[in-house]
C-alpha cells in the first residue's frame, strides 16, 4: 500500500489502483456523514477534487492522486458514509483508477513513511 | 495539543479537559475542548439519551446589584432589552437580548432574579463589550463581573437523577427556576433543548464537582462540537452566526422573547434601544426572518450558503448548518425574505456549485423536553 501526503491510500488490485483515505485523515474528520463520489468512466488530472467528504466537522475533498480514469467507484458510502470511520483502509475504499503507468506509484509513500510524516 | 496561541487563556479545568482526552481548540480567546476521544457524534447522542457534562466557564458571569432599590435595577436594565424585567419572579430565569439603536442584537443572555440583585450570564465572545456597555447604560446599578466561578451545565434526561444524587433538591426546580444550593447557584436550563441545568460554583471547588458528576452513571464529558449541533437541532441560536448586531429580534424570530408589555400598548412599551424598528417590526412584519432549513439530499448545507427561489432569485442565506446526529439528517437555519418564510417554501441551496433543493421548515428539529 501507497500513501500520499494528502492521507488518501492507494491499493494495487489487478491493474486498477484502488483509493481511499487513511485512518488518521478519518480519525482528524470524524464522524463522516456524507460522501459525494464522482461519476464512473470519467478521466481525472492529478490534483482533480474528484471526492466529497463531510463529516459533523466540516467538508472536504478527496483530490485525485494521479493522471487516469476513475473505472468504478464505492456507493456503499454514500448510504452509510460512517463506513468511512469504522473501516477506512478496507471496505470504505472510494474509487478505483485505471493508469497509463502503474509505476508513477514509485513516487508516494510506504506505509514507514506515512507513519513517520502522522507520528 | 501545547501549540496553542499564547494569548489563549485556560479554563479553571483545564487539566480534567486533557485528563478525559479533550481536544483542545481556541473558542472565544479560551482553549476549550472541542470534543472527547468518543467523539462529536456518540457526545451528541450520549447527551439525548443519558446525560452530557459541559464546561462553560468561558460564558460571562455578572451581578447587577441596585444601588438604589431592585425595583430601579430591574427599569434600568428593561432600558436595554425588549424584555420584562420587572415581572420577572425572585428565583425565576429569563432569556433576553441587549439591543443597539438600530434595532439589531448586541448580545443574547439570560438572566436572574435573585432578590436584592440580577445575576445574568452572557457570551464569552460578548463580555466586555456587555459589561462596558451595562456599566455606561446604568449608572445608577453596580455591574460586577464573577470571575471566581466555573460554570458547567449538565444536560439530557439522566442530569436530574445525577444532580440530585450529589446536590439535594434540585429534582425539585422546575424549567428556568434558580436555587442557591450552598456555594452552587442552579438554574434549570440549559442550551441543548434537553432538561438540564447549568451550575456556577467556585472555581476552586468545581473541578472535584465535575469529577464527582462524571463518577455518576450516564455522565460523560461533551464538547463544543456537540454543544452546537444540540443547539442547532434545538432551534436555538448562536451569537455572531445568527443573531448579530444587524438582526432585529423579529428578524431573528426572537418575538417570543418580547413580552406584552414591552410591546406596543403594552404597559411599559418601548423604551429601549432600537424600539421604534423592533415595534414597527412587530406591527407591520420585518423584511427577513430566520428560518428552519431541510436539506432535501444528505448534502450538509452550512453557513455562508445562499439561498434562491425556484425562479433563481435570491431570498437569504443560511447562518447555521450541519449534520443533525439525533434527527440523522442535515439541518440548518438561515435568513430568508418574508415572503418565502413561509413553512413548507422550496428553496435550493448553492453547495460547491450545485443548487440543491431544500425546504423551510419549523424549529426545533428535536423537540424539547424541557421540565416545564
Amino acid at each position: 500500500m501507497k500513501f500520499t501526503k494528502d492521507h488518501e491510500w492507494l491499493r494495487v488490485e489487478g491493474d486498477l489502483v484502488v483509493v481511499g483515505i487513511t485512518e488518521h485523515a478519518a480519525t482528524q474528520l470524524g464522524d463522516v456523514v456524507f460522501v459525494e463520489l464522482p461519476e464512473p468512466e470519467t478521466m481525472v488530472a492529478e490534483g482533480d477534487e474528484v471526492c466529497v467528504i463531510e463529516s459533523v466537522k466540516a467538508a472536504s475533498d478527496i483530490l485525485a492522486p494521479v493522471d487516469g480514469e476513475i473505472v468504478s467507484v464505492n456507493t456503499k458510502l454514500v448510504d452509510a458514509p460512517a463506513l468511512v470511520n469504522e473501516d477506512p483502509t478496507g471496505a470504505a475504499w472510494f474509487f478505483k483508477m485505471r493508469l497509463d503507468d502503474l509505476s508513477v506509484l514509485d513516487q508516494f509513500m510506504d506505509e514507514d513513511e506515512y507513519q513517520d510524516l502522522i507520528g | 495539543m501545547a501549540d496553542l496561541d499564547e494569548g489563549l487563556k485556560r479554563l479553571g479545568l483545564h487539566d480534567l479537559h486533557v485528563e478525559l482526552g479533550g481536544k483542545m481548540v481556541p473558542f472565544a480567546g479560551y482553549e476549550m475542548p472541542v470534543q472527547y476521544p468518543a467523539g462529536v457524534m456518540k457526545e451528541h447522542l450520549h447527551t439525548r439519551s443519558a446525560a452530557g457534562l459541559f464546561d462553560v466557564s468561558h460564558m460571562g458571569q455578572v451581578i447587577l446589584r441596585p444601588k438604589a432599590g431592585m425595583e430601579a435595577l430591574k427599569l434600568a436594565f428593561e432600558g436595554l432589552m425588549p424584555v420584562d424585567v420587572l415581572g420577572l419572579a425572585e428565583g425565576r430565569q429569563r432569556y433576553g437580548l441587549l439591543t443597539n439603536d438600530r434595532g439589531g442584537i448586541l448580545d443574547d443572555l439570560m438572566f436572574t432574579n435573585r432578590g436584592d440583585h440580577l445575576y445574568v450570564v452572557v457570551n464569552a465572545a460578548c463580555k466586555a463589550e456587555d459589561i462596558a456597555h451595562m456599566t455606561a447604560m446604568m449608572p445608577g446599578v453596580s455591574v460586577e463581573p464573577v470571575t471566581d466561578r466555573a460554570l458547567l451545565a449538565l444536560q439530557g434526561p439522566g442530569a436530574e437523577a445525577a444532580l440530585e444524587a450529589i446536590l439535594p433538591g434540585v429534582a425539585a426546580m422546575w424549567f428556568m427556576d434558580h436555587r442557591v444550593l450552598g456555594e452552587v447557584w442552579v438554574s434549570r436550563s440549559g442550551y441543548t433543548g434537553e432538561d438540564g441545568f447549568e451550575l456556577s460554583l467556585p472555581m476552586a471547588g468545581a473541578e472535584g464537582f465535575a469529577r464527582r458528576l462524571l463518577a455518576q452513571p450516564g455522565v460523560a464529558p461533551i464538547g463544543l462540537g456537540a454543544r452546537d449541533s444540540l443547539r442547532l437541532e434545538a432551534g436555538l441560536c448562536l451569537y455572531g452566526h445568527d443573531i448579530d448586531t444587524t438582526t432585529s429580534p423579529v428578524e431573528a424570530s426572537l418575538t417570543w422573547a418580547i413580552q406584552k408589555s414591552r410591546r406596543m400598548d403594552g404597559a411599559r412599551a418601548g423604551g429601549f434601544p432600537g424600539a421604534e424598528r423592533i415595534l414597527q417590526e412587530l406591527a407591520t412584519g420585518p423584511e427577513r426572518r430566520r428560518v428552519g432549513l431541510a436539506p432535501d439530499g444528505r448534502a450538509p448545507m452550512r453557513e455562508g450558503v445562499e439561498l434562491f427561489a425556484a425562479d433563481g432569485t435570491p431570498v437569504g442565506h443560511v447562518t447555521s448548518g450541519g449534520f443533525g446526529p439525533s434527527v440523522n439528517a442535515p439541518i440548518a437555519m438561515g435568513y430568508v425574505a418574508s415572503h418565502f418564510a413561509a413553512t413548507g417554501t422550496a428553496l435550493e441551496g448553492e453547495v460547491r456549485g450545485k443548487r440543491l433543493p431544500v425546504t423551510v421548515c419549523d424549529l426545533p428539529f428535536q423537540p424539547t423536553t424541557y421540565k416545564r
